[in-house]
């Protein structure tokens, strides 16, 4: 269903001259507000009165994840803390997570947006929405919420976790669209089995399942187990939380909503802007931000845009699902993971070297939600006694815990398991390869 | 008396003890005694080696993660009691605790056995067995 038809269905060249005029009032914000734009303008030559087409947007830098970090927590933000209603976070690259504050408007649109998304894969109002995001600092959670409750339908905001629960409120409350991670979906699916249930013999009708990276076999995978159709969602924290773009029901690519975000293609090395058709990384400025307006943000993210008209009818550009990362980050149960964090771990430990394998499990569905480390044994932290090589088990298992915000397996292997190689070291195998 | 114990960290794999005896084997370095503690991912393997120096060099030039320890050895009696008395109460009534041991027999002493032991205190415990 089409919520907002006005936008979704935009002809382009009224659509672009919407953005070309939010692009404007956003990069004046900046410009004015934040003293970290102002000075990467100035670096770059450019001011906003530069800005006169949506060609134009190549003149401005980029805005990185170091960038974030560098900033952090406040220092991209462009409205007085009174006016920030809510701080959401997620992962950085090195332990300093990534900040994201809303106004009340943001709150609002962002909710509009959602209950926009909802509306796109095939929620109504009539639904009752089970909601398996994390609720907290995630912004899966409430942003799936606020937009489930705008859209009007009946929210059990059950969060990540408890399954056995979650399952005994999807038969008894009638639940009939599931939003979560599609790693969880199948842990639901194992979780009803062995309790005897099925769920395709349930209410449920339609899932929405996004926030980490999934594959064409595993959505067949879920479709068939829960009976239902799982439709792709894409978003970030850095540029608002889930709600980016998202599949409509022919799924065949998610549209973006472009009138709220601009979106291009860049060549990862040189930075050079791509036209539509070619993959490359996804950069994104937002048009309608409040309080931490982004602009050019770089996400990493190896796409293709495609701008033929859809058959649902909308003119919103589609992207692909994402087909990989110009970096080495992992999302594991939806959580950002670096290897680099793992690293700074084991660095702190005395004695322990950083050698080190993530281990990921790309065939095994029901396994790509764990993330297991091995740790090279070194001398230094070599003991003739279980009880204190256990304990270094633990402690490298409560301190990954921390930092990643994930639980991982360690284990414990001899120097010879995880080879040296020149150069950059391989840090992600998968157990296929091993 | 004191002893030097050689341990080894290996993959609780086929073939990784297997992959540690042949490295010693190849050096011509044969074992007095041996223990291995595991989990279910790796053990440790404690060694007596007539040369532990040589032993732990061999093994750390195969590319294994090993070290040397200290750790006491301790003549029993082969006879009904004989390691209550000769090693665990002296060293219980002593406050000592035990960590770990295993033991071993000469096949040439039928009269005696020994075994291998670590324990929270090498110089306390040592002078509690000598004193007996």
């Amino acid at each position: 269903m089409i919520r907002d038809p006005e936008h979704e269905k935009m002809p382009r060249n009224n659509l672009e001259k919407l953005q070309l005029e939010r692009l404007q009032n956003q990069v004046s914000l900046v410009y004015e507000k934040v003293p970290f734009y102002r000075q990467a303008f100035r670096e770059k030559g450019v001011t906003p009165d530069d800005i006169q087409t949506l060609a134009d947007l190549t003149k401005l830098p980029f805005t990185s994840k170091l960038d974030f970090r560098d900033n952090y927590p406040f220092g991209l933000m462009a409205v007085p803390h009174e006016k920030v209603v809510r701080i959401h976070s997620s992962s950085g690259t090195t332990g300093k997570p990534i900040i994201a504050p809303y106004t009340q408007g943001d709150i609002d649109t962002w909710a509009e947006i959602m209950a926009r998304t909802l509306a796109a894969g095939g929620a109504t109002k009539d639904d009752v929405i089970q909601n398996a995001y994390g609720y907290g600092l995630f912004t899966g959670g409430l942003g799936f919420h606020y937009g489930a409750e705008r859209l009007g339908a009946t929210v059990i905001p059950t969060s990540g976790g408890n399954t056995k629960r979650q399952i005994l409120l999807l038969q008894d409350l009638e639940t009939t669209v599931i939003t979560c991670t599609p790693s969880y979906a199948l842990i639901l699916d194992e979780t009803a089995k062995d309790m005897g249930v099925d769920l395709r013999d349930t209410r449920l009708r339609l899932g929405f399942t996004g926030a980490e990276p999934w594959s064409e076999q595993m959505r067949s995978d879920i479709e068939e187990r829960l009976g239902i159709p799982a439709i792709n969602i894409y978003g970030l924290t850095e540029i608002i939380g889930p709600g980016v773009s998202v599949e409509c029901p022919h799924k065949c690519g998610m549209h973006i909503a472009e009138d709220h975000f601009l979106v291009e293609v860049i060549n990862p090395e040189t930075g050079e802007q791509l036209p539509y058709g070619e993959e490359g990384e996804l950069v994104i400025t937002t048009l309608t931000k409040e309080a931490q307006p982004v602009i050019r943000f770089r996400t990493r993210d190896i796409v293709g845009l495609n701008a033929e008209p859809c058959d649902c009818g909308r003119t919103l550009v589609r992207m692909s699902r994402v087909t990989g990362r110009s970096d080495d980050m992992l999302i594991v149960r939806g959580v950002n993971v670096f290897p680099s964090q793992i690293e700074s771990v084991l660095l702190a430990i005395e004695g322990v070297e950083p050698h080190y394998l993530i281990v990921v499990d790309r065939q095994h569905v029901f396994k790509s939600d764990e993330l297991e480390i091995w740790v090279e044994v070194s001398e230094e932290v070599f003991s003739d006694e279980m009880q204190k090589m256990e304990k270094l088990e633990q402690r490298l298992r409560s301190e990954m815990d921390s930092v990643l915000g994930i639980s991982a397996r360690i284990k414990l292997v001899e120097p010879k398991t995880i080879t040296r190689t020149e150069g950059k070291a391989k840090r992600v195998v998968d157990r296929s390869e091993l | 008396m004191r002893i030097k114990q050689v341990s080894v960290f290996v993959e609780n794999q086929p073939g990784r003890l297997e992959a540690t005896l042949e490295v010693l084997e190849g050096k011509g370095i044969s074992i007095r005694a041996l223990s291995v503690s595991d989990t279910a991912e790796f053990g440790i393997v404690r060694m007596i080696l007539p040369d532990a120096e040589l032993g732990l060099e061999a093994l750390r030039e195969a590319g294994f993660t090993v070290r040397m320890d200290w750790i006491l050895s301790a003549d029993i009696p082969n006879v009904p009691g004989g390691l209550l008395n000769s090693v665990v109460k002296p060293l219980a009534d002593a406050g000592i605790n035990l960590k770990y041991f295993y033991a071993y027999i000469e096949q040439s002493a039928e009269d005696k056995a020994m075994v291998l032991l670590k324990t929270d205190d090498l110089e306390k415990a040592e002078n509690v067995l000598k004193s007996l």
